[in-house]
């Protein structure tokens, strides 16, 4: 009996005991058992290895049912058990998961799936012009012409689809910059090592910034102090003896709180002639440019914010190159000019994310800035002070989905001008503009090939009353790699006469102003309607990545504030318009990566700009119809160090260029009807020895081409016919530069992290 | 009074059970979709968008997790996931219908969830 019971005890054991037993087997996907496999209870230190058949037991652990099974080389698995007999099947680790992808980021961008025409110039296209300011920044961009606007100051213009910079918007983080007083130099003051990348937006752009652009908007980003280095330092010098240096010193707080300081100063010491006009072919002078920006970052609570507290002065001396400010200032001893600049400014930015609602934001963006220039240019006086005042407040939502988004707001601008002219009159113009406006954007986006931005805005100005501004983007992707995009809007602005066409001052013409009804200076506001087309495709030619952009744009002025140096050489008119005034633009570009790490870039541009003068309709002057750009660049690969070459050449080609009337002025005093056809060279080379240290020089303008007549009776700067704002190509011919860059980086960043990005995120297509 | 009591008690117990069933205009959810490329991406995002409710869907395409914003009171993560099942995309809930997953594009084909 006694056995009889132990017998049953055992059997209930035995029974417990198996209940307790999980068997198995381990195998890979192609169900070859694993040897030596290890196995254990989730969280415990109880395990168990299988045999050479892959085959296992282990006991039931009384804290979890989760087994955990794992193999070096394959993929471990954590499995619930819930029978007492399981196979597993491990998976191989694929290595491809090992390989990162990486692309070399071009310098400029062109997306495919914004609805702007909007093109991004990274820091590497910045780099390739490393002299100095944002006014040179866009050489190596053909979307964006550099003129040389004058032979005294030698301040350079920029142009696109052919109109100059007062019918662009530019904005510093979307808070315009360069606009009133700062029109004419606002570029120069703005050191390029400042600037974290550039958006270039062909045409209307976007309402959320005012009214005023006409033939497009550029952003510009300055250097985040949350991602910056800790210390870097540009050394630039050249030829005519130009020096610059910037300092960036970047401290983090905290996780949360960054600031850097940018330090900037540059000094034009040497004075040169090198058409032997007599005259300086740039200013001499200095710059001292000092920015502290602070970032305060709080992901959590969704909240960034920015402070930027900015001073600069620079000083300028031009004319001839005997003149002596202190003994001939104002006086007919000498021809000479000087401009002093002072700025001031003061902004903040806040932008606040709803944590529990990603697509939906708030912000605030407020900016101060006090600008004053005291200037003379011979016998004329040019004075002018601006304070503005400037905010914005944004709301973005969506309506029912994420496909369907708006932002809105409210802005203000306050724009108290002091403003006094002294030329064959002496006046005072200063002023008080301000203007009120709300706005409404509504994005859509089918999230595949369609998307609008549809924006309008309602302002009431003082001078410009009160107006609608509509604008209209649409984007829309026919087939693979290939984007074609419309836009439509509508453009209005108070033009600063004065302040746009300081080049003007440089010339002993007189000036007049025809209207005397309007609020601005006598004349109307400026009104222009601007519709683009713009088609891109990306392909392969030959296995090689290539990209065709086509772009025809049209601005139509329905007023302009005429700007007439044709009337007579010894005049400017300035009048409303009466007539036909346009610009139409047309560019080709053609770019191809013809092997890893070298880039060709091509591009054709015709323009065709003409305006009703009192002469007749007549093409704008100094305006080249047709251009070709070329720029080829080149770098080797990265080595462990970083070390590595960079190679960069750019073509300019201008056709010839129409001139101002000169023919009633005694013959030595006439200028052809056109300007010669004319190619300017520039090259840049940069040494990186390791990710902190490179050395870069580079030429300009290194086919040497100059101008020789740039001012028109330069030995006699006091006479009837003198005149220096007639300038069409480079007066200083080919200059040469050198600098260095070093870099104290943070420890824990690779250096190779900048020049290797992940494959473009946006992948629409399969 | 003792009724009193009990109908306030009531009110306060019918309140809570209100404010528990609350439900979130901005409830985020995430599942897993199986798919494999961009093609995949725009079908799934276009069947989550088609639900009314959906504020926002992305999908990624690296660890096959769609990411929601959906108003619970228009519409629930289970009915989201119908609707993608619906174009033949299988999620953690929903299967899709082996008919639906053979007329995918052959970049489509993605490995069934199990």
């Amino acid at each position: 009996m006694f056995k009889n019971i132990a017998f049953l005890l055992f059997f209930v054991s035995q029974f417990i005991y198996s209940q307790e037993t999980i068997k198995g087997i381990v195998t890979d996907e192609n169900n070859q058992p694993l040897l030596g496999a290890n196995l254990f209870w989730f969280n415990t230190a109880i395990g168990t290895t299988t045999d050479e058949n892959g085959n296992f037991t282990i006991k039931k652990s009384p804290e979890t049912t989760f087994l955990v099974v794992s193999y070096i080389g394959f993929e471990t698995k954590k499995i619930e058990i819930t029978s007492n007999t399981i196979s597993v099947v491990l998976k191989e680790v694929n290595t491809l998961k090992e390989v990162t992808i990486t692309k070399t980021k071009k310098g400029t961008e062109h997306s495919l799936y914004k609805v702007q025409n909007v093109q991004v110039m990274g820091q590497k296209e910045l780099l390739k012009a490393a002299c100095c300011n944002l006014s040179e920044s866009f050489s190596t961009n053909p979307s964006i012409d550099v003129n040389f606007s004058d032979a005294v100051t030698g301040n350079r213009q920029i142009k696109m689809l052919g109109l100059t910079s007062p019918y662009i918007l530019i904005a510093e983080e979307n808070i315009p910059s360069v606009r009133g007083a700062s029109q004419a130099y606002g570029l120069s003051f703005v050191p390029g090592t400042w600037v974290e990348s550039i958006q270039i937006t062909k045409g209307a752009g976007s309402v959320i910034n005012g009214y005023e652009s006409i033939s497009g908007q550029i952003n510009y980003e300055v250097l985040k102090p949350s991602n910056d280095i800790p210390f870097f330092l540009n050394a630039y010098a050249s030829q005519d003896e130009r020096y610059e240096i910037n300092t960036h010193f970047n401290n983090k707080f905290s996780d949360k709180l960054s600031s850097t300081l940018f330090l900037h100063g540059n000094t034009r010491v040497g004075k040169n002639d090198m058409n032997d006009d007599g005259f300086l072919d740039g200013p001499i002078g200095k710059q001292v440019n000092i920015l502290n920006r602070w970032q305060y970052n709080d992901a959590e609570n969704g909240i960034v914010s920015f402070l930027n507290v900015r001073y600069m002065n620079d000083e300028k001396q031009a004319g001839e190159m005997d003149f002596n400010p202190d003994t001939d200032r104002l006086t007919m001893n000498a021809w000479g000019s000087e401009i002093n600049t002072e700025k001031i400014e003061i902004s903040n930015k806040t932008g606040y994310v709803f944590p529990d609602m990603p697509y939906q934001s708030f912000g605030f963006q407020n900016s101060f800035q006090s600008h004053k220039q005291d200037s003379y240019f011979g016998l004329s006086q040019y004075d002018i002070q601006q304070k503005s005042f400037y905010s914005n407040l944004l709301f973005n939502s969506i309506i029912n989905n994420t496909k369907n988004k708006f932002t809105t707001g409210l802005n203000f601008t306050y724009d108290d001008y002091n403003e006094f002219v002294a030329v064959n009159f002496s006046r005072d113009f200063s002023r008080i503009d301000n203007s009120v406006g709300a706005f409404f954007e509504y994005t859509y986006d089918n999230t595949d090939n369609f998307s609008l931005v549809a924006g309008a805005r309602v302002d009431n100005h003082n001078r410009l009353g009160t107006f609608i501004t509509p604008r209209l983007h649409i984007r829309y992707n026919p087939w693979k790699e290939a984007v074609i995009r419309a836009s439509a809007g509508r453009g209005k602005r108070a033009a600063n006469i004065f302040a746009e066409n300081q080049q003007l001052f440089a010339s002993n013409r007189s000036f007049s102003i025809l209207n005397t009804d309007g609020k601005l200076y006598g004349l109307n506001p400026e009104i222009a309607w601007n519709y683009g087309l713009s088609f891109i495709q990306k392909f392969k030619l030959a296995g090689k990545d290539a990209e065709v952009i086509l772009d025809y744009y049209r601005t139509d002025f329905q007023n302009q504030a005429v700007v007439d140096v044709d009337h007579s050489p010894q005049e400017v008119l300035f009048y409303n318009l009466d007539g036909n005034s346009f610009a139409n633009s047309f560019q080709a570009e053609f770019s191809i990566d013809l092997m890893t790490h070298l880039t060709f870039k091509t591009a054709y541009k015709y323009y065709d700009v003409q305006t009703q003068f009192t002469r007749g309709q007549l093409e704008k002057a100094l305006q080249a119809k047709h251009r070709v750009f070329g720029n080829l660049a080149y770098e080797t690969h990265i080595k462990d160090k970083g070390q590595q070459w960079k190679f960069d050449v750019t073509y300019n080609w201008l056709g010839e260029q129409r001139l101002p009337y000169t023919q009633s002025n005694p013959v030595q005093y006439r200028l052809d009807e056109y300007a010669p056809a004319f190619g300017t060279l520039n090259a840049q080379i940069t040494r990186t020895f390791s990710s902190t240290f490179e050395v870069y020089v580079g030429g300009e303008n290194m086919t040497n081409y100059k101008q020789m007549n740039g001012i028109v009776q330069n030995e006699n700067p006091f006479g009837t016919y003198f005149d220096s704002s007639m300038i069409y190509a480079p007066t200083f011919g080919a200059m040469y530069y050198a600098g260095l860059r070093f870099k104290i980086k943070d420890k824990k960043e690779n250096h190779k992290i900048e020049e290797l990005v992940p494959v473009e995120e946006e992948t629409h297509n399969h | 009074m003792k009724r009193i009591v009990l109908f306030v008690l009531a009110c306060l117990f019918s309140l809570t059970m209100v404010a528990q069933e609350k439900k979130s205009k901005n409830k985020k959810v995430e599942f897993k979709v199986a798919g494999n490329c961009g093609m995949c991406e725009k079908r799934i995002e276009k069947a989550a968008y088609s639900v009314k409710g959906v504020k926002n869907a992305e999908w990624h395409s690296d660890h096959g997790d769609i990411h929601l914003v959906i108003d619970e009171t228009k519409c629930s993560a289970e009915d989201v996931a119908k609707a993608i099942a619906a174009v033949g995309h299988d999620t953690g809930s929903v299967k899709a219908q082996d008919s639906v997953y053979d007329k995918l594009h052959g970049c489509c084909l993605y490995e069934r969830m199990k």
